[in-house]
């Protein structure tokens, strides 16, 4: 059910050069049960100058419920979220979107790609498909190393973990649908990252006739699909990210 | 003691409280129902409807400004017969009032959402948005001159039998005067005001921050200019005057009530707060009770 509730930012880290929150719910308030893998929260930001509340992808849910946030800064809404310290409260809208498809990998063999940010909702993701029985397989891509730091701790033990840099200072050197990982039968793949990037998963995806799936983002407001804000086209017109999406079949999108 | 929160807008068109949604902010009202119990609002506005359905702009079509938000949505929208086959039938029963935001391009497209409409009986009220600055063809158009808007009001009144309210653009010299056309054309009551036409340019990139180049600038940014130009209206007209622009808690709703509107629509707060709406309507409440009157309609006009 979707609601507007408190949380306490329990503590703070940094991987792949984003802020990590860890954010317990207030105590009385609903548990994260319903929370899926590709779901998003909109984040009120209380700091002079920004009005909308922010959209950010969930990266986790806990086992002793916590909701982590994976927080790039971009602009002056985003620095104000990376800046919340230990104790401060936030208030959610939650949860929202569709989340990814998971029945999609009714044969097991996951393969999930990302870059940057988009990193955030595969985590949860990866956890949610291995707890399923599934075998995962993740993709992380970044121009160098050093983008990466950090961004292999979120995985969970059991996931295949490779990566590709543009300079190949680690892992495989080209982009992701170079990782040899894309060589090896898999009967999904889930992808978020930069639209470049998620375009090169699409094509290799199609090439294989593996259907894909990718989280999008977008300028958001309301997060419910009231304002119209956020449309991206698709075969079937003009849908909302926010409810419409995050996550489309890429053979919807036109990708204009 | 009880208090008065209802208020009457003409023509058989009574709210329980001031506090309606503004078109565009608030859907089709379901998208809101896991965060408001939408029959606690005087009633909500539902999104522009126009004969055809409509893709809208392109993206970018929002950009977030100092105290408000610029956007291009150009009245996406799945057309009056989708409304009424599948909307109308979800929110039909609610205890509350329905008021459907009616656009088009030319004066024949107004009416022909009027005539579809007509028959919806829980449809109690229509408003007519001369007002959108996002499209190419008619809205906007209709709503800077005097003529325009009384051409679309004389029109539409012949073919809707219950509560219509025109919206009006602030993107005018004297808004009285167009408030003016509609009151002598018919109309009920005239809502203000819509966005103010605006613009917003990305200096990194170098380019526009929205597709259309300009867009309509919402949010506590306008809301001086709004309560002013209510306070104008309120003065100039019979009919009453429903005020928005940038309310954001019961003190902005005030200012409108004071400035002599007859109730308010919230829009972009809805994006802020889910839950706003009811939160002002509980503080509206709140304030007659803290400064001791009965009856909303005390404070209307007072200024």
């Amino acid at each position: 059910m979707k609601r507007i509730q408190n949380f306490t930012v329990e503590s703070r880290a940094t991987a792949g050069g984003c802020t990590l929150l860890t954010l317990a719910p207030q105590p009385g308030t609903p548990d994260l049960y319903d929370v899926r893998p590709g779901q998003f929260v909109e984040v009120r930001v209380d700091t002079p100058g920004v009005m909308l509340r922010r959209p950010i992808s969930v990266c986790d849910v806990t086992a002793d419920g916590r909701l982590v946030l994976m927080v790039k800064r971009l602009g002056r809404g985003s620095e104000a979220l990376a800046a919340l310290a230990e104790g401060a409260v936030v208030n959610l809208v939650l949860p929202l979107g569709n989340g990814f498809d998971l029945d999609a990998c009714s044969g097991g063999r996951a393969l999930l790609a990302g870059g940057g940010v988009g990193v955030a909702p595969l985590v949860y993701l990866s956890k949610t498909l291995a707890r399923r029985g599934a075998s995962v397989t993740v993709v992380i891509g970044a121009r160098t190393a050093a983008d990466l730091e950090g961004v292999a701790g979120l995985f969970p033990a059991g996931v295949n973990l490779a990566f590709t840099t543009d300079d190949g200072s680690l892992g495989t050197h080209g982009f992701v649908p170079d990782a040899p990982a894309f060589a090896e039968p898999c009967d999904v793949i889930y992808c978020c990252g930069p639209t470049p990037m998620m375009k090169a998963v699409a094509r290799a995806a199609a090439t294989r006739a593996v259907p894909c799936q990718a989280s999008l983002e977008n300028m958001m407001a309301c997060g419910v699909g009231a304002c119209l804000c956020c449309i991206e086209k698709t075969t079937q017109g003009h849908l909302c990210v926010c409810t419409d999406g995050p996550v489309f079949n890429t053979t919807q999108l036109l990708w204009t | 003691m009880d208090i008065n929160l209802n208020v009457d807008l003409g023509a058989g068109l009574t709210i329980k409280n001031p506090v309606l949604t503004a078109s565009g902010t608030f859907g089709y009202g379901t998208e809101f129902a896991p965060f408001v119990d939408l029959e606690r609002l005087g009633g909500f506005i539902v999104k522009g409807t126009t004969i055809q359905p409509r893709q809208g702009n392109d993206a970018p079509r929002m950009v977030e400004t100092p105290s408000g938000m610029i956007n291009a949505v150009g009245l996406q929208n799945k057309g009056v017969d989708h409304f009424a086959d599948h909307i109308y039938p979800e929110i039909s029963g609610l205890n509350t009032r329905v008021i459907v935001n009616v656009s088009g391009a030319t004066v024949e497209d107004y009416c022909a959402v009027a005539d579809r409409l007509a028959p919806l009986e829980a449809i109690q009220a229509i408003e007519v948005n001369i007002s959108c600055p996002n499209v190419k063809a008619g809205g906007m158009a209709f709503g800077t001159t005097a003529d325009g808007c009384a051409a679309v009001t004389r029109a539409v009144r012949r073919h809707w039998p219950r509560h219509m309210m025109v919206k009006l653009s602030p993107n005018v010299t004297d808004i009285t005067e167009i408030a003016a056309a509609a009151e002598a054309e018919g109309a009920d009551s005239v809502s203000l005001i819509n966005t103010l036409l605006a613009m917003n340019i990305d200096v990194e990139r170098r380019r526009p921050s929205i597709s259309t180049v300009t867009g309509g600038l919402s949010g506590p940014a306008v809301r001086p200019i709004a309560v002013r130009m209510v306070w104008q209206t309120a003065r100039r007209v019979k009919i009453p005057v429903v005020g928005l622009g940038g309310i954001m808690d019961a003190s902005d709703a005030l200012q409108f009530i004071m400035a002599g509107a007859t109730a308010v629509q919230v829009g972009t707060a809805n994006f802020i707060d889910p839950a706003v709406t009811v939160k002002i309507a509980d503080g509206i409440e709140g304030y007659l009770r803290r400064h001791g009157f009965s009856d909303i309609k005390e404070i209307r006009g007072i200024i």
